[in-house]
C-alpha cells in the first residue's frame, strides 16, 4: 500500500483537524481520539492525543519505549479509564464501557506480551474469543437445545476457518495441541487468530513482530496486509520493525511521552526532525546553538 | 518502499534446511508438533503401562462413564455391605463434593475455601424441610419439592457470596471465603438453637422419599448417589466443551485477555459459584438424608481439606480426576484407616512397595531387608533380656501381620510414651536419612524401619484420627513431586502475568 498523503502533512496538525478524513466531508473514521489525556498521578502518560482510524486502513503507531503506545491501546479496549478527552468507535462514545463490551463492539487485541490461554487447545483458544457472539445459556449446553447445537457448530466453523486463513503455519493437526506446546511466532499468529474471532471491525496489534526473525517477520507484513484486504479490517499497529511499519501503513504516528509528534506517510513521519530526535536525542551542534 | 531491498526472502528456503532426510517420517525436530510429540511421550509411563494408558485414552468420555456407572452400580451385588457400603456412600459424597469444587477451582480457577459452607447449606437446608424442627408439627416436605428448593437457595446463596468477592483474586479471595466457610460453622452453632440446634445439631431428618417411594436402606442411598454422580459427570462435561466451560477456563488462564475477548469475567465467575454451590448442596441433600441428622462439625475445614485433597490429587481440571482423587482419598481415609488391620496392611506394604521401587541393584535390598529382620529380633531379645515388661505390651496389629511382629517388635507395657518419644526420633531420623549419603542411608535404613514399625505398633495405629491425615499428607507430598498435575490432570504451564 503506498501512502498518498503529502510530506507537508506531517507534524502536528492545526486542532480541530486530524488527519486524511478531515477534508470538510463528513468524517468515514471507524475510530477517533478526541483529545485523549491519562494521568497516573502526576504522570501524563498520554497529552491530549488526537488519533483517527478510517475504515480498512492501516495506522502504525511508533515511539520510543515508553511513549504511550500500549497506554493508548489500553485506554481504547477500556483495561484504563482516561482523564478527559473521548474515544469514539463507529460514532459512538465507548469511554466508560467495561472490555468486554467494546470487544463485542467489533474491537480486538493482541497483547505485547503473549497473554493466550495455554493450557487451552489451540481450537479452544479461537473459540472462547466468540463467547460475546453467541447466546447459548448453561442450561440449553447441558440439554443439546437447537440453539446450543446449532452456535457450537457455527463457532467450530468460524474458528477453523480462521485457522485456515494462516495457511500451514497452524495447520490442522495442531489444532488440538494445547496452546503452550507452539513456537513462539506460532502463539503470536494464535493471538491475532483469537481476536479475530470475535469478529472485530478494528483490530490493535500491540508488536505483532516482536521476537520475530527476518523470515517471520516478512510473513508478519504480509498477514497484516492480507488481514486488511480480505478479513476488511481496520488495523491500528504498534510495532518497532521499521521495515513492518514501512510495509504495511497507510500512515504513521509518532508519539513521544504520550503527545503526538509527528503523523503521515512513513517517509516523511521516519524523517521528521521530532521523530528523530524522540529516537537518537538532539545532535551536539543543535545543542550547542540551542544555547 | 521495499522493506527488503534484495527482494524478500523465501520463506520455504531456510526451513528445507531443517528437514529430515527422505524417508524418514515425522516431523522435523524442534517443529511444533515434534516438541508436542515429545512432551506427550515424557507424559506417559513407559513400556506396557504407558501403552495401555494410550488404549485407555483412546475410548472416549461417555463409554467410560457407562462403564465406571456399570461397575459402580454392580458393586454391592458382588458383596460390598455393611461398612463397605457406608464407605461407599461417604466416598461418592466426597465424589460429587469433589465435582463441584472443580467448577470453581478447577475450570474457573477461583481459590473458594469456603465451598463447603454450601455442602453445609444444603444439608441444613433439607433437614430443616424434612424434619420436625420448625413449627409445632415440622416440615415435612417430599424430596421432589424439598431439594429443588435447596438446589435453587444454593444458587442465590453462591451468587450472593460470588458477588463481593468477584473483583478478588487470589490470596484476597481464599481469605475471604474461608471467613465465609468459617462463619457457617459459628453460624449453625450458635443462631437459634431452637431451631439450628446448635452443637447438638438436627437429627430426626426423613429419608428421601416422594411419589409414594421412600429410601431406606444404605443399599438405595449408594444406588441414588450413584446415579446422581454419573448424571452430574455427564451435565459437567457437557458444561465444559460448551461456551460456558470455554469462558470459565479463558478466565482462570487470563483474566484480562479473557476480558479483551468479550467473555464478561466477573459473570463467569459468579455462575461458576453459583454452580459449584448446587453441586454442593445436592451433595449436602442426600448425606442429611442418609445420615439421619447434620452437626456444625460435619461441615467444618477438616472436610473442606479432604476435598481439597482429592480434588488437587485426582487433578485439578478434569472430570475424571476429580473423581478418581475423591476415591482414591476416601478409601485411605475411610476405607482402610477406620479398620485398624486393613491400615496395618496399607503401610506395611507401601514401606514394602517404596523400597522394592527405589532401593537398587537387588542385592541392596536383600541386605537392607536381612539387616532390619535381624536387628530387630536382636533388639528384641536384648530387650526381654533385660527386663520382660520392655516387650509386655505387643503389638497392635492382630492377624498373621500382628503374630508376624510379635517377637520383632518391641512394645513396651507403657506403649503411649515410648511411642511419642519414639515418634520424634523417627521424624528426626526421616530427616537425617534424606540428607546423608548413598552409604550411611543404606545403614541407617534398617534401624529406621525398625523404628517405623515400632511407631507404628505403638502410636500410629492405636490413634488413627491422627494417622490418616498425616498418612493423606505423606501421600499428597510424594504425589505431588512425582505428578503435579495429579493422577488425571493434564500438565500445566504457568501463564506468566
Amino acid at each position: 500500500m503506498s501512502t498518498d498523503e503529502q510530506p507537508g502533512q506531517a507534524g502536528n496538525p492545526p486542532p480541530g483537524q486530524h488527519g486524511p478524513g478531515a477534508d470538510g466531508e463528513p468524517q468515514a473514521a471507524i475510530l477517533s481520539l478526541d483529545q485523549l489525556s491519562l494521568s497516573f498521578g502526576g504522570l501524563r502518560a498520554i497529552s491530549q492525543l488526537d488519533l483517527q482510524v478510517d475504515d480498512r486502513e492501516i495506522v502504525s503507531v511508533i515511539g520510543p519505549n515508553g511513549a504511550g503506545k500500549t497506554t493508548v491501546f489500553n485506554v481504547i479496549t477500556g483495561v484504563y479509564q482516561p482523564s478527559s478527552g473521548d474515544v469514539r468507535f463507529a460514532g459512538r462514545s465507548i469511554v466508560g464501557q467495561p472490555p468486554h463490551r467494546i470487544a463485542r463492539l467489533g474491537i480486538a487485541r493482541t497483547f505485547q506480551s503473549l497473554r493466550l490461554f495455554l493450557n487451552m487447545s489451540v481450537l479452544e483458544n479461537v473459540m472462547a474469543a466468540t463467547y460475546g457472539g453467541t447466546r447459548a445459556t448453561p442450561a440449553e449446553s447441558i440439554l443439546r437445545l437447537p440453539r446450543a447445537t446449532r452456535e457450537e457448530r457455527e463457532v467450530r466453523a468460524l474458528a477453523e476457518e480462521i485457522l485456515s486463513f494462516f495457511g500451514q503455519r497452524l495447520a490442522g493437526y495442531r489444532w488440538d495441541q494445547p496452546a503452550y506446546s507452539l513456537s513462539y511466532a506460532n502463539r503470536r499468529r494464535l493471538e491475532i487468530a483469537r481476536a479475530l474471532a470475535t469478529r472485530p471491525r478494528l483490530l490493535l496489534l500491540d508488536e505483532p513482530a516482536a521476537g520475530m526473525n527476518p523470515v517471520e517477520t516478512h510473513e508478519v507484513t504480509e498477514l497484516v496486509g492480507r488481514l486488511r484486504d480480505e478479513r476488511g479490517v481496520a488495523i491500528l499497529i504498534i510495532e518497532h520493525d521499521m521495515h513492518v511499519v514501512a510495509g504495511v501503513s497507510d500512515r504513521v504516528v509518532a508519539l513521544d511521552h504520550g503527545i503526538k509528534i509527528a503523523e503521515g506517510g512513513f517517509d516523511a513521519v521516519a524523517g521528521h526532525p521530532a521523530v528523530i530526535e524522540a529516537y537518537l536525542g538532539r545532535h551536539p551542534e543543535d545543542l550547542a546553538e540551542a544555547n | 518502499m521495499s522493506a527488503y531491498p534484495h527482494g524478500p526472502p523465501d520463506s520455504q528456503e531456510p526451513l528445507d534446511i531443517l528437514e529430515n532426510p527422505p524417508g524418514s517420517r515425522g516431523p522435523q525436530v524442534g517443529a511444533d508438533e515434534w516438541v508436542a510429540r515429545q512432551a506427550g511421550r515424557r507424559e506417559y509411563l513407559p513400556s506396557w503401562l504407558g501403552t495401555t494408558q494410550r488404549q485407555f485414552e483412546r475410548i472416549g468420555f461417555w463409554p467410560k462413564l457407562a462403564i465406571v456407572g456399570l461397575a459402580a452400580a454392580v458393586l454391592p451385588a458382588v458383596g460390598l455391605g455393611g461398612f463397605q457400603l457406608q464407605v461407599g456412600i461417604d466416598t461418592l459424597v466426597i465424589v460429587l463434593l469433589a465435582l463441584g469444587l472443580n467448577i470453581v477451582v478447577g475450570w474457573a480457577g477461583q481459590l473458594d475455601l469456603g465451598y463447603v459452607a454450601f455442602f453445609g447449606f444444603g444439608a441444613y437446608a433439607f433437614a430443616l424441610l424434612s424434619s420436625a424442627q420448625i413449627g409445632a408439627h415440622g416440615i415435612h416436605l417430599p424430596a421432589y419439592l424439598s431439594v429443588p428448593l435447596v438446589l435453587i437457595g444454593a444458587a442465590a446463596l453462591g451468587l450472593l457470596v460470588g458477588w463481593p468477592s468477584r473483583r478478588l483474586v487470589g490470596d484476597y479471595l481464599a481469605i475471604v471465603t474461608l471467613f465465609f466457610g468459617e462463619a457457617f460453622v459459628e453460624f449453625t452453632n450458635n443462631v437459634a438453637p431452637s431451631v439450628l440446634g446448635g452443637p447438638n445439631g438436627i437429627t430426626g431428618i426423613d429419608p428421601i422419599r416422594g411419589f409414594g417411594l421412600q429410601l431406606n436402606s444404605n443399599t438405595g442411598y449408594y444406588y441414588l448417589l450413584v446415579i446422581l454422580v454419573v448424571l452430574t459427570m455427564a451435565v459437567l462435561r457437557r458444561l465444559d466443551t460448551s461456551r460456558t466451560g470455554r469462558a470459565w477456563r479463558a478466565v482462570r488462564e487470563d483474566p484480562l485477555a479473557a476480558e479483551s475477548m468479550t467473555i464478561p469475567v466477573n459473570r463467569v465467575k459468579l455462575m461458576a459459584f453459583a454452580f459449584g454451590a448446587v453441586v454442593a448442596a445436592l451433595a449436602g441433600t442426600v448425606f442429611a438424608a442418609q445420615q439421619i441428622s447434620v452437626f456444625p462439625t460435619d461441615f467444618d475445614t477438616p472436610v473442606l481439606i479432604l476435598i481439597y485433597a482429592a480434588l488437587v490429587l485426582g487433578g485439578a481440571g478434569s472430570i475424571a480426576g476429580a473423581a478418581t482423587g475423591a476415591l482414591v482419598v476416601m478409601i485411605i481415609y475411610d476405607g482402610l484407616l477406620r479398620n485398624g488391620n486393613y491400615a496395618g496392611y496399607l503401610f506395611y506394604g507401601l514401606i514394602l512397595l517404596t523400597l522394592l521401587v527405589k532401593l537398587r541393584p537387588w542385592r541392596r535390598l536383600a541386605a537392607v531387608l536381612a539387616a532390619t529382620a535381624a536387628l530387630g529380633f536382636a533388639a528384641h531379645a536384648v530387650a526381654r533380656a533385660i527386663s520382660a515388661s520392655a516387650v509386655a505390651g505387643g503389638p497392635h496389629s492382630t492377624g498373621w501381620v500382628g503374630a508376624a511382629l510379635r517377637d520383632w517388635v518391641i512394645v513396651p507395657a507403657n506403649a503411649q510414651t515410648a511411642g511419642n518419644w519414639g515418634y520424634v526420633l523417627l521424624v528426626c531420623l526421616l530427616i537425617a536419612l534424606v540428607q546423608v549419603s548413598s552409604r550411611w542411608r543404606t545403614i541407617l535404613l534398617p534401624p529406621t524401619l525398625c523404628l517405623a514399625s515400632f511407631v507404628w505398633e505403638t502410636k500410629l495405629s492405636v490413634e488413627p484420627a491422627i494417622t490418616r491425615q498425616l498418612l493423606i499428607g505423606a501421600i499428597l507430598i510424594v504425589m505431588m513431586n512425582a505428578r503435579p498435575y495429579g493422577l488425571l490432570g493434564t500438565r500445566r504451564v504457568e501463564t506468566p502475568i
